[in-house]
């Protein structure tokens, strides 16, 4: 790697492309005092995951990730320069400080925060189970010798089931495409997936319901920041317990996520943040 | 055009947007592509001598990039500065780097490979004929090293201008993205957006070379002549 580096850096000076050397310090991260002071703020959203985070066509960022954005910025004073990332680098972002706050749609796992700072959670995700009307299934115990799941290869809810309900039978696809017109035609008693998913599934497809809407292990999406940044994370927490206190997130679901969830799963997904027991 | 999910390329701004899309993609490749002619001339005849140690370097160099996948020079050139350096490279900065980089190394194989095709006669006869070393590259051999090298070059260009989807990754919103941040934002209201956003992109994606692939068939017509 190491050597890499180097020769992408003489390749650098030969091409003669100067970058800007701002001065080699070990923190890369900002403070709020920072921050306030430069009078923007760095926030890696995503930008084409509706209903999360998301382009208009105006161009603005929209989403439920945004709308929390939109709040810190405004109660920081401060404006937002939005970051686009993809999945796959937002802890390079983080690691780097490249930007400040992380907010897309980032699910809180043990090996992530190894590298990053987590602040307080503001929505749950698990795994749902959606079935035919006529036919609910509302508890993986009723499933018989006979009935068959559909699920999506290498998903959550795949791995989840293969360990915890090993003699449930398994009908696998590889997209979400032939996964949905397979239980569309009858395949399989019930597809299961993430619990948005298939909770937006049931809200935009008549003749569905969602037997059961919380499974497995119950994870979290929360902001993060760099790791060590306790100036931010700090701030950070406190706002979310304040905003927390005033049911913020609630009003967030029902300004972006309600259109594609319903009303029913408001309690399901949303989380107002506190402080941590 | 609801079913094809054209009307949504005409949804508030979002043809602009592509436009502007396109235009980030032009402007990262079109630089790109004048670092590597440039560069890659000069390399490209370095690389034809006979030092063993100029030969080996370039040689690694060539190895380097055909290796090593572009994306993992643009988290080098973004992320790896940053943190082994300190350096903050601007990802349209970082994009160019790469692409250039990665330019170079191409054209200077294609001008390598364009100089010693010209057979080694050619210039004993040249010799033979009186002319000096100016003239002899002058009339015989970069005539001919051009119009090999056009074709070939134009590929290259064209592959440049395609590969700068990549630049996504390190939070550059080119064509491709803007329209990936179309299809979604419709994901509800027009489900089959994907099909007439798509289209608009590979026919962006067709505007910005053909022009490029016209004007090499001029020259090779112009030269055959």
């Amino acid at each position: 790697m190491k050597k890499i580096v180097k020769a992408a850096i003489a390749a650098v000076t030969v091409i003669g492309l100067t970058a800007v050397p701002a001065a080699a310090e070990d923190v890369l991260y900002r403070s709020v005092d920072e921050i306030v002071a430069d009078g923007t703020i760095n926030i890696g959203v995503f930008s084409d995951k509706s209903p999360f985070g998301y382009v208009d066509e105006n161009g603005e960022y929209q989403g439920y990730d945004v709308y929390l954005a939109e709040k810190l910025g405004e109660d920081l004073g401060v404006e937002i320069n939005y970051v686009s990332t993809e999945a796959a680098s937002r802890i390079e972002y983080l690691e780097t400080g490249k930007v400040d706050i992380i907010l897309a749609n980032f699910t809180v796992t043990d090996e992530r925060a190894e590298v990053v700072d987590f602040a307080y959670p503001y929505m749950n995700v698990a795994l749902g189970v959606v079935s035919h009307d006529d036919n609910v299934l509302t508890s993986l115990d009723d499933v018989t010798a006979d009935d068959q799941i559909i699920v999506i290869s290498g998903t959550t809810a795949e791995t989840y089931l293969t360990k915890e309900y090993p003699d449930i039978k398994l009908q696998k696809f590889d997209t979400y495409a032939a996964a949905k017109s397979a239980f569309e035609n009858g395949t399989g008693i019930a597809w299961a997936n993430d619990n948005t998913e298939v909770i937006a599934f049931a809200t935009e497809n008549e003749g569905y319901t969602v037997g059961i809407d919380s499974l497995g292990s119950a994870d979290t999406i929360a902001p993060a920041v760099t790791k060590g940044n306790e100036s931010l994370l700090t701030w950070l927490n406190e706002e979310l317990v304040k905003l927390g206190s005033e049911n913020f997130f609630h009003a967030d679901y029902e300004a972006t996520l309600i259109d594609t969830y319903g009303a029913d799963y408001e309690d399901t997904l949303v989380v107002e943040p506190a402080e941590a027991a | 055009m609801q079913a094809l999910g054209i009307d949504v390329l005409f949804k508030g701004i979002n043809m602009q947007r592509l436009l502007g899309g396109l235009w980030v993609s032009l402007r990262i490749s079109l630089i790109s592509v004048a670092i590597s002619i440039a560069l890659g001339l000069v390399i490209g005849v370095v690389m034809t001598g006979k030092q063993p140690v100029v030969r080996f370097l370039t040689r690694l160099y060539l190895e380097i990039v055909r290796f090593m996948p572009q994306m993992v020079l643009l988290f080098i050139v973004f992320f790896g500065t940053t943190r082994v350096f300190g350096w903050n490279v601007e990802a349209e900065t970082a994009s160019i780097i790469v692409f250039s980089f990665w330019g170079t190394a191409e054209m200077s194989d294609l001008v390598r490979g364009a100089l010693i095709s010209i057979p080694r006669h050619q210039y004993e006869s040249a010799e033979a004929l009186g002319m000096t070393r100016l003239q002899l590259y002058r009339y015989i051999i970069v005539p001919q090293t051009l119009r090999r090298l056009i074709p070939l070059s134009i590929n290259l260009v064209t592959r440049m201008i395609k590969t700068t989807s990549l630049v996504m990754m390190i939070g550059v919103v080119e064509v491709l993205k803007v329209g990936q941040q179309i299809i979604e934002a419709n994901r509800k209201s027009s489900p089959n957006a994907a099909f007439g956003v798509y289209a608009a992109v590979f026919l962006l994606y067709f505007i910005a070379c053909w022009p490029i692939s016209m004007f090499s068939k001029y020259l090779e017509r112009k030269w055959a002549a």
